[in-house]
């Protein structure tokens, strides 16, 4: 019984559970600042005989890129477009929570009947990957703030980090780099559109992006 | 069952009235002052019980049913209850149902009173109450599944009874979070600080408070009573997730029971102390967190 795992996996989702349902900014990057360091454990636990050095680069370079990178980027966006916290989602916070609950129900169920290569090293471990795969797709859908959809594009990285975990045997550490830097590089060009954004709009909503259009003719 | 569990519904009714003493007394304590005496729920009890009641012309005998119900339907959850590893008087499989119904048919009863006067004022806290109800009543049950499941029995009495050091450790988890659920629940429930205000009259934010405004006399002092009977029945569902090791002797699992709700009551006098009453918008946002709680542990005992 790998108690550990399984504690670090029920902390992943209930921080997932507090990005659906908190409307500040700042808190839901730390949040997600967290969840990165978090994950960065994961390959050290979810590998099975001691310490394989593969597996502590891949943590300490996740953990030091989603646990630090990544909010310093944030915040420093968040700084330059005065936004403090979602205003008006589109989806409310008490319904996102209770649509949540559903979807985790459904996430334990796929779990359990997942056929996977070889046994997972904790039963919660696709299941906690799957609801944050969708935690992420779900704050890229129903928010507005551009942060908050970035935000959700790194929660969902974290859940395909966290899946990737069932084949770390098998991934080659070349690939999980190469997500690693992609993303690096994906957040940081973010960061940059999201001030441009808000220096043309003086705002950040992405759903008025639409004003972009031309005129009828 | 045993002499103990006999003996603790007859306790409860006894000494319910200390924890909101207790709980005064930690809260004056952490603001730095005296406070009142440990005995001063009894001390109005006392006064409330030698006085008459007073009964508007526009209300009906659902006015006067409304404390004694609610007083009896606590006293029957009592008898239900069990306190740590002493087991409830009656216990049979599903019982945690009729747990949830019998708070909710007290519930009702005091929401019926209050609109019964026909005051807007009493018809507000009603609806709020029952708002918030709708919340609770189902994170509640769900909480109470997830650790029926975990030990694979329906009663109460069995499910709290099976807890102790080794399955804390192999469902840590789960009982972590339901523990958390519960708490939250707990205070909720009881109208303490981070829901309700029980020291306010401020018109705006009460819930409990101003359902029983005009109650007066001896109906209020069953009021009061079942307040603290109801801490005392939701605390004992908090405090027997925590077993201290096996002592043997009922009697002094008994009074382990009763000192783990003592401490209950300063740590709940505890977080009064340090938290601000959150917005009235965001309590159901703070109850269905409390759900979400239960429900994923309910979840981790599908394994």
């Amino acid at each position: 019984m790998n108690n550990a795992l399984d504690m670090l996996l029920v902390i992943l989702v209930l921080t997932d559970l507090v990005l659906l349902g908190s409307s500040r900014l700042r808190n839901a990057i730390r949040i997600a600042a967290l969840q990165g360091l978090m994950l960065g454990l994961l390959p050290l636990l979810a590998h099975g005989h001691g310490l394989v050095w593969s597996a502590v680069l891949l943590g300490a370079g996740s953990a030091l890129l989603k646990g630090f990178v990544f909010p310093a980027l944030l915040n420093r966006a968040l700084r330059e477009t005065n936004a403090r916290r979602e205003i008006e989602p589109l989806v409310g916070y008490v319904p996102s929570l209770l649509i949540g609950m559903g979807v985790l129900a459904l996430s334990f169920g796929f779990g359990a009947r997942l056929p996977l290569p070889w046994p997972a090293p904790s039963q919660w471990l696709v299941p906690a990957g799957l609801f944050t795969v969708w935690t992420g797709l779900f704050l890229i859908v129903a928010r507005r703030k551009a942060i908050t959809q970035v935000l959700g594009y790194v929660v969902l990285e974290n859940g395909i980090f966290a899946l990737g975990m069932v084949l770390v045997e098998a991934m080659p550490l070349l690939v999980e780099l190469g997500v690693l830097l992609d993303v690096f590089v994906a957040v940081f060009v973010m960061g940059i559109i999201v001030f441009h954004i808000n220096r043309e709009f003086d705002h950040i909503d992405a759903d008025q992006l639409r004003a972009l259009k031309e005129p009828a003719p | 069952m045993n002499a103990a569990s006999i003996l603790h519904p007859v306790l409860a009714v006894a000494l319910a009235p200390l924890l909101p003493g207790a709980i005064n007394r930690t809260k004056a304590f952490f603001a730095g002052r005296r406070g009142p005496p440990l005995l001063q729920a009894y001390f109005d009890l006392w006064k409330l019980f030698r006085k008459g009641a007073t009964y508007s012309r526009t209300t009906t005998w659902i006015f006067r049913a409304g404390p004694i119900v609610n007083f009896a339907c606590l006293l029957a959850a009592l008898a239900l209850v069990p306190l740590g590893r002493v087991p409830a008087p009656l216990a049979f499989a599903g019982d945690f149902i009729l747990l949830a119904y019998l708070l909710g048919l007290g519930r009702f009863f005091t929401v019926v009173a209050a609109l019964d006067t026909g005051s807007s004022f009493e018809g507000m806290g009603a609806s709020r109450e029952v708002q918030f109800a709708t919340f609770a009543e189902p994170a509640l049950l769900v909480g109470l599944a997830a650790l029926a499941r975990q030990a694979q029995d329906l009663s109460l009495s069995a499910t709290y009874a099976g807890l102790s050091a080794a399955v804390w450790s192999h469902a840590l988890p789960l009982l972590a979070l339901v523990a958390v659920g519960f708490f939250v629940l707990f205070l909720a429930e009881n109208c303490r600080i981070p829901v309700d205000d029980p020291n306010t009259h401020l018109e705006l934010t009460m819930i409990h408070e101003v359902m029983v405004l005009d109650h007066g006399g001896v109906d209020f002092g069953f009021v009061q009573w079942a307040a603290s009977l109801k801490l005392w029945v939701l605390g004992a569902l908090v405090v027997g997730l925590f077993p201290p090791g096996p002592l043997g002797c009922p009697l002094a699992d008994l009074a382990a029971g009763v000192g783990g709700l003592l401490v209950l009551a300063i740590a709940t006098g505890a977080v009064e102390s340090s938290l601000a009453r959150i917005r009235l918008l965001r309590v159901p946002q703070l109850l269905v967190g409390a759900g979400v709680l239960c429900a994923l542990g309910l979840l981790l005992t599908f394994r």
